[in-house]
């Protein structure tokens, strides 16, 4: 697959909110791909983690906000583990969510998981994935 | 010196297996601790957002609450709460600048400076018990049951935060020998359970939970071990929806690390609640004879 990039298609904004959100530096990130190797979600992602880097060097954020790599993330911290460069990952998958939520849309809506799934469900499964996955 | 205990919200509710077997056998080894009054959810996962305070605010107003009974280590069975918790006492005690606009917003609250010690259960047990000292308590050594240990996301990871800061980690499998069973170490014990996208996203979620049964059974376990009710959730409750989907999976017995040290400290079966996990884990025990 071909991408386009220029100074066009480099937001800016985007790379900057990222870093602020995230208090991580983007550049550090050498492209080595541990953490998709580790990542125990990344099969079911359609980008995985190291495209995600990659697309924030690139300043592309339309590929790094609409994958479902965001969602997928439970912030298992595999990644922050094991990456050489001593990258938080988990912190930037955290800042491309909040740059959804903020937007005051959920990802998950609490009113519709079933009545039966929440009364099985533990409380500590509800509370964090709604810190997670809603506004 | 009294110790605060914290339970959390699903050791109330859904992991009273966890929180009753748990404090008794705390009593059973003779320490004094306390329930916290009044203690509130902790938020059950550390906001990763650097310009984000308000989710530090509940479990900052548990610590809070600790200092304020007197006590200087506050002490959870749950590894979310223990995450939350350790993660939210270090911002405290190392961020000079959050620590002020943390103190400053909760006006109300005496200062916090971090001057307690958060400790998971396991910790407990190994740092200020000992194994040796435990092992001596054990009434009915738990001989030829073979236990994967299974630590799950927020119990080691963070590395700071970590429970066990050794390479391989044998806080767990430590804690199994000296119940006398034996440690069945499997390569998936760090690996994430999937958590809360067991509600976003269930089918990826079945997915990772079908991966770590299949890796301890393999290595030939009995059961497996947790301190997480979400890890136990999607690793126990779960299986018949695993199995289901995935008939290679064969099912496996999951307990409360805290049942099995009740059930070796030879205490009463009530405390264990074995009603609230799945049939098979109590089958387990009876056919071996500890229940």
């Amino acid at each position: 697959m071909t991408i386009e990039i220029n100074d066009k298609t480099y937001d800016k904004d985007f790379v900057k909110k990222l870093a602020e959100i995230s208090g991580e530096s983007f550049h550090k990130c050498m492209q080595c791909g541990t953490c998709t190797a580790t990542c125990p979600m990344s099969d079911e992602m359609d980008v995985s983690p190291r495209q995600i880097m990659l697309s924030i060097h690139f300043g592309l954020k339309k590929k790094a906000t609409e994958a479902n790599t965001i969602w997928l993330c439970a912030t298992c911290h595999s990644c922050q583990a094991l990456c050489p460069r001593g990258m938080k990952l988990p912190k930037i998958m955290e800042a491309l969510r909040q740059l959804y939520l903020r937007g005051n849309e959920n990802y998950v809506e609490p009113n519709k998981i079933p009545e039966d799934v929440i009364a099985d469900l533990p409380q500590i499964a509800l509370v964090s994935c709604f810190r997670k996955h809603t506004a | 010196m009294t110790i605060s205990y914290y339970p959390g919200c699903t050791l109330k509710t859904k992991a009273k297996n966890l929180d009753d077997s748990g404090t008794a056998s705390l009593t059973a080894l003779g320490v004094d601790f306390k329930e916290l009054s009044r203690w509130n959810c902790c938020g059950a996962v550390f906001s990763l957002a650097d310009d984000d305070l308000l989710h530090l605010v509940a479990p900052v107003r548990d610590l809070v609450r600790v200092k304020e009974e007197g006590n200087t280590k506050v002490i959870t069975a749950c590894s979310m709460c223990y995450n939350t918790l350790a993660r939210a006492n270090m911002v405290m005690r190392d961020d000079e600048e959050k620590r002020y606009t943390i103190n400053s917003f909760m006006e109300e609250e005496i200062d916090y400076n971090g001057e307690v010690d958060v400790f998971h259960y396991l910790t407990y047990l190994r740092d200020e018990i000992g194994w040796e000292s435990l092992r001596k308590k054990v009434k009915k050594p738990l001989n030829n049951l073979k236990l994967a240990p299974y630590y799950g996301c927020t119990l080691v990871r963070p590395a700071e935060i970590s429970i066990d800061q050794s390479l391989p980690k044998t806080i767990m499998q430590d804690f199994i020998s000296a119940l006398g069973a034996q440690p069945s170490f499997f390569p998936s014990s760090e690996e994430c359970c999937s958590s809360y996208q067991i509600i976003s996203n269930p089918n990826a979620a079945l997915a990772s939970s079908a991966r770590i049964l299949k890796s301890a059974v393999k290595r030939g376990a009995d059961a497996i071990i947790t301190s997480c009710p979400l890890c136990e959730y999607t690793l126990g409750k779960k299986q018949a929806a695993i199995v289901e989907k995935d008939p290679e999976v064969k099912k496996i017995p999951t307990f409360y690390f805290t049942q099995l040290l009740a059930v070796a400290l030879g205490l009463e079966e009530d405390v264990c609640h074995f009603e609230l996990n799945v049939p098979e884990s109590r089958e387990l025990l009876a056919k071996m004879n500890f229940v």
